[in-house]
């Protein structure tokens, strides 16, 4: 029999013969195409619990896979792959090893709420998609995403003076990712900029990467904010950890 | 708790709110803005020694910290200025305020972790309701409206195709947002019309353009440069489709990663877009006589000088 829809399953569960001859029959050709059968038995039980202990994925037991999410999403136009739908609900059936299949690009997510806009049970498919991206990392499915650097590197920021200042955030960052600031289209950019701007203003900007901008009387805000960041990731080890015992 | 979804009337003076892009690549929204308030008779007052509000970043890292960020600044115009009024005009820090209003509003555990924060640095508590934000396109809408801006217009901004570009933040999520689709006169989640409405006003020709809340990409304008300029290539080339010869915006994030990714397309991928970008606060200022350098319209990257002159509009 061909297979109708065979676009819909995974190119490495089809077995595909081009020359079979089975008892002097000759059936080769797409009658002999064959869906592998398999039978899930790694389920991670605990899955849902622990991307719901990441930062946005609170409300993921919410969901009842009515695909609004992955129908509005900006970056699924782009990519079919990226479906935030079809991944809330392996992560809900602990399908551990198939989640892991994309798992380079569930970090792409841009933030664009038009899935939490959408969302008829409001489980914040976003935050999920954020959830989703800490908790690969934190098992080491996937090295740290550049966005994940880019959160560090403003909160960082945000931490230490309560403000953040531009210019040393992308130096930072290009920094910490290895990428050279020298790239034509930033010079270009960079020049297009500085060519509008007055002297004044250039020297202000000038000023503000020596003598960073800051909230005055921070230290009780940053240490409030530590502790609390604290709490939660010890809570949130304890998940992890619990579960790889269990 | 004062009724959600009716704007405060008292808009003559607010608690400005500027935020972390408007002292950086956003100056000229910044300047733009403060000019239009003084010709307008409007009083923006800033609020006192204010923090970042995280932006789409800080959440990531911990949504209640965020919340935190956001209430810091919303209970200092509260408590210390006695102001009951916000004015974002940036959309990522316009969505946070809001968004911590509503958590604090609708979530106990935010509520909890907020209260014992306050405690602990010796602010006081932040409650639902001490004051509503609103975005710059609220303030100019309300404080000012339609009929007055074309009866202060010197310079009709007839000629100028101008399509209305929202970005993400100002519409979504819509739950947020409880003073948004309320019928007549208030703004729309699905085709939001305040900036449309306002430079209507002031004689432009607004043309039909479909992507006035699509994603331009701003949370990932450097991490992930491929789609971000994929993104605003889709936001430029649409509005070129449209006619525009402007697209204005209402966002320091959206105008710098429409402006950037123009110039790194441009680079990149050889693909050239005609429309300039300008925060609807210049177009606005241009209408009422407001000279361009004190709009910092030389600020932006994008160069719409040439454009100005020959539609006589400087
Ligand atoms: S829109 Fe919400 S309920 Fe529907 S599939 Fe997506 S997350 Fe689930
Ligand atoms: S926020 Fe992320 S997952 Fe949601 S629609 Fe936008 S890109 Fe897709």
């Amino acid at each position: 029999m061909p297979i109708h829809e065979e676009s819909l399953i995974r190119p490495e569960n089809l077995r595909k013969h081009d020359e079979l001859n089975i008892d002097d029959v000759d059936v080769s050709g797409h009658w002999s195409t064959f869906i592998e059968s398999r039978a899930v038995s790694d389920y991670n039980e605990q899955l849902e619990q622990e991307v719901a202990a990441f930062p946005g994925g609170a409300f993921i037991h919410r969901c009842w896979q009515c695909g609004a999410c992955t129908n509005s999403c900006t970056v699924n136009a782009i990519n079919p792959d990226f479906n935030p739908r079809y991944w809330i609900y392996l992560v809900r059936l602990g399908m551990e090893q198939e989640l892991l299949r994309d798992k380079d690009i569930i970090w792409q997510c841009v933030s664009c709420h038009k899935c939490t806009h959408v969302c008829p049970r409001d489980v914040e498919p976003e935050g999920v998609m954020k959830a989703l991206s800490h908790w690969l990392e934190a098992k080491g499915h996937t090295p740290k995403s550049q966005s994940q650097h880019f959160d560090e590197e403003f909160y960082q920021q945000v931490l230490e003076t309560g403000k953040i200042e531009e210019g040393r955030i992308v130096r930072n960052f290009f920094n910490r990712t290895g990428q050279p600031l020298q790239q034509p289209w930033l010079i270009r950019m960079v020049k297009n900029m500085i060519r509008g701007l007055p002297i004044l203003l250039l020297t202000r900007m000038g000023l503000a990467t020596l003598f960073r901008p800051k909230t005055k009387d921070w230290s009780k805000s940053k240490a409030s904010i530590e502790e609390l960041i604290e709490m939660k990731e010890s809570a949130r080890k304890q998940i992890l950890e619990g579960n790889k015992s269990s | 708790m004062s009724d959600s979804t009716h704007l405060r009337d008292d808009l003559d003076t607010v608690a400005y709110y500027p935020g972390c892009a408007l002292e950086g690549s956003g100056h000229a929204y910044n300047r733009s803005t403060k000019r239009l308030a003084r010709k307008l008779g409007l009083k923006l007052v800033e609020i006192d020694n204010w923090n970042c509000c995280g932006a789409m970043e800080v959440k990531n890292i911990d949504p209640d910290i965020q919340n935190y960020l956001s209430v810091r600044n919303m209970s200092i115009a509260k408590h210390k200025m006695g102001l009951d009024v916000v004015m974002a005009p940036c959309n990522g820090c316009y969505h946070n305020l809001k968004k911590a209003e509503h958590d604090v509003t609708h979530r106990e555990d935010t509520r909890e972790t907020l209260k014992k924060m306050a405690e602990k640095t010796g602010q006081p508590e932040y409650k639902s309701g001490d004051v509503e934000t609103i975005h710059a396109l609220d303030w100019i809408k309300h404080a000012i409206g339609e009929k007055n801006i074309t009866g202060k217009v010197k310079k009709s901004l007839a000629g100028l195709k101008i399509a209305n570009y929202y970005g993400c933040m100002y519409t979504r999520p819509r739950h947020i947002f409880p003073e948004k689709d309320q019928g007549e006169g208030s703004e729309s989640t699905s085709k939001p019309h305040f900036m449309d409405d306002l430079l209507r006003a002031a004689g432009a020709e607004i043309v039909d353009f479909p992507l006035k809340t699509a994603c331009c990409g701003g949370a990932h304008t450097l991490s992930d440069c491929d789609t971000s300029t994929q993104l605003v290539l889709n936001i430029l080339q649409a509005a070129e489709a449209c006619g525009a010869d402007v697209i204005a915006t209402e966002c320091p994030t959206c105008h710098s990663g429409l402006e950037m990714h123009q110039v790194r397309a441009q680079e990149t991928l050889n693909i050239k877009t005609q429309p300039v970008m300008l925060y609807f606060t210049q177009l606005l200022g241009l209408a009422f006589g407001i000279s361009p350098r004190q709009l910092g319209i030389h600020e932006n990257i994008s160069q719409s000088m040439g454009l100005l002159r020959q539609k006589g509009l400087v």
